[in-house]
């Protein structure tokens, strides 16, 4: 059910690499983990975010999650719609609630992220566990 | 994303657990009980509270029964509320306090007959409150905490009197808010009150608990088309933070007094001598310094429990209830501030992951139903 084009990291933000611009987001499984989304915080145009480190927050009725940049570079553009509504994140998590893209200075992802099947296993890992 | 860690060991279950598991409810650790944070989303229940109807189990709440010549004398002593005036079948909101003036709980004071009274109490405190009733008890009335007894359902929401009648032997319409009668519900004999932590018309009813599922799947059955939801706690909370309703642990503690904490219609000073009055009547004479406000965020941001709130470079407070509005669709809280800061339209900031954001104080509550 994980789109294929995409890779996962074990925070659960989504990645799609086209050329050296990265479009990140969160995924389907962390959206139905915090529930009804209702503000996001995301980073200003032009800042630099790093992988792994904290980038921006998306808040729910209940809880407060931070959102970790899957790579490092230069935030060249920023989901502005996402402000007004929220709840697409909700909707369409891995489509039209991206949230910001990244370009990164060579055009390769960090290893480390996971394969849509990889991340899938995971999140059942972490439902089983 | 980072997930909360959850551990659900040797957590306290109600008689609904079960059931709550196999219809699918989000279970959390809610005061050392495992109970429904939501069903269908919180946003999705809130709503159906507001305009509909919504079913809640409660059943972590405590009961504690007090009887006998000596309950009158006793409640009186340790509740800032005067019991004397309630009458038979009568339900009443109140503070349980120490000598400082704080409160060890809030609750509801039920007289069932002429010395013979029951108290809804929250969760978290139910030992604690059991246990300053019986170490106040010089009156040789009999203090006994039934909690386990009882099963506690909240069926809340414009069309809770549409749900309910059909089912129970009381005359809904003629049970006034803040009362209460024995009836069946089902069948079975319970206690029906029309009470509730919604803001909305409603009933809370007490059952036993051999009987807990049948009833539960009975009101949503027969509430299934008139658009009853099963609900979660969360949902009972921004319920009641709309509808400017205070939460036992947040928005006032031991430490704070009913007249700090927006309760001064809890407070009948003249009633005689009860725990904490010379706090009171001194706070009454000379002022409060501070006081349990309302804001409403003026920046894009939510404002959790725990956030400080400054005033120009001034840390002023903090606030105790912060969340999302979802019928509102507004972000609110409360929070304590020193009196001169407590006026209506005062401008605050509220530190929200190090930043600094604008906020207003206004008037409570923030939702009112209209009534028909």
């Amino acid at each position: 059910m994980y789109p294929a084009h995409l890779r996962y990291t074990e925070q659960h933000e989504w990645v799609q690499l086209e050329g050296n611009l990265a479009t990140v987001g969160i995924t389907d499984h962390a959206q139905k983990e915090l529930g009804d989304i209702v503000y996001v915080e995301l980073p200003k145009t032009g800042s630099h975010v790093e992988a792994g480190k904290a980038c921006g927050t998306v808040e729910s009725v209940k809880a407060v999650s931070e959102i970790y940049s899957p790579v490092t570079g230069e935030v060249k553009e920023v989901n502005s719609s996402l402000a007004e509504n929220p709840e697409w994140i909700n909707q369409e998590p891995h489509g039209k609630a991206w949230m910001i893209k990244v370009s990164l200075a060579t055009p390769s992802l960090p290893d480390s992220l996971l394969t849509a099947e990889q991340y899938e296993e995971y999140v059942q890992q972490e439902k089983g566990g | 994303m980072a997930d909360p860690a959850t551990s659900t060991l040797s957590l306290r279950k109600t008689a609904l657990n079960e059931t709550h598991r196999r219809m699918g409810a989000r279970m959390v650790d809610f005061a050392g009980w495992e109970m429904p944070i939501e069903y269908s989303g919180i946003v999705t229940e809130h709503m159906a509270v507001r305009t509909r109807a919504g079913l809640f189990d409660v059943s972590h709440m405590g009961e504690i029964e007090i009887e006998g010549s000596g309950a009158l004398p006793l409640l009186q002593k340790v509740t800032c509320n005067d019991v004397f005036k309630l009458q038979v079948n009568q339900a009443q909101y109140s503070g349980l306090m120490n000598e400082r003036g704080g409160m060890v709980d809030d609750l509801l004071v039920h007289k069932f007959a002429e010395n013979q009274y029951f108290l809804c109490v929250n969760a978290a405190r139910r030992e604690v409150d059991f246990a300053w009733i019986c170490r106040h008890n010089d009156t040789g009335a009999r203090v006994r905490n039934t909690s386990d007894d009882y099963t506690q359902l909240a069926l809340q929401g414009p069309r809770s009197v549409a749900i309910l009648q059909p089912l129970t032997s009381v005359n809904l319409p003629e049970l006034n808010y803040y009362w209460f009668i024995r009836g069946t519900v089902c069948g079975v004999e319970c206690l029906v009150a029309r009470t509730g932590y919604t803001g909305e018309d409603g009933f809370e009813v007490y059952l036993p608990v051999s009987e807990s599922e049948k009833i539960w799947e009975s009101l949503l059955e027969k509430g299934k088309p008139e658009g009853l939801l099963p609900c979660g706690l969360g949902a009972r909370n921004t319920l009641r933070l709309e509808a400017g309703m205070l939460l036992y642990g947040h928005d006032m503690d031991e430490e704070t007094t009913p007249l700090e904490a927006n309760l001064r219609f809890l407070c009948k000073l003249e009633k005689g001598p009860f725990l904490g009055r010379e706090v009171l009547l001194r706070q009454a004479q000379e002022g409060i310094k501070r006081r349990l406000v309302g804001f409403e965020m003026k920046d894009r941001a939510i404002a959790r429990d725990g956030a400080p709130v400054w005033s120009q470079e001034q840390l002023i407070g903090k606030v105790t209830s912060g969340s999302h509005a979802p019928f509102l669709k507004r972000n609110i809280g409360f929070g304590y501030l020193p009196t001169e800061f407590s006026k209506v339209g005062q401008q605050i900031f509220i530190e929200i992951r190090g930043t600094r954001a604008a906020a207003q104080i206004v008037s409570t509550p923030f939702y009112r139903r209209t009534r028909t």
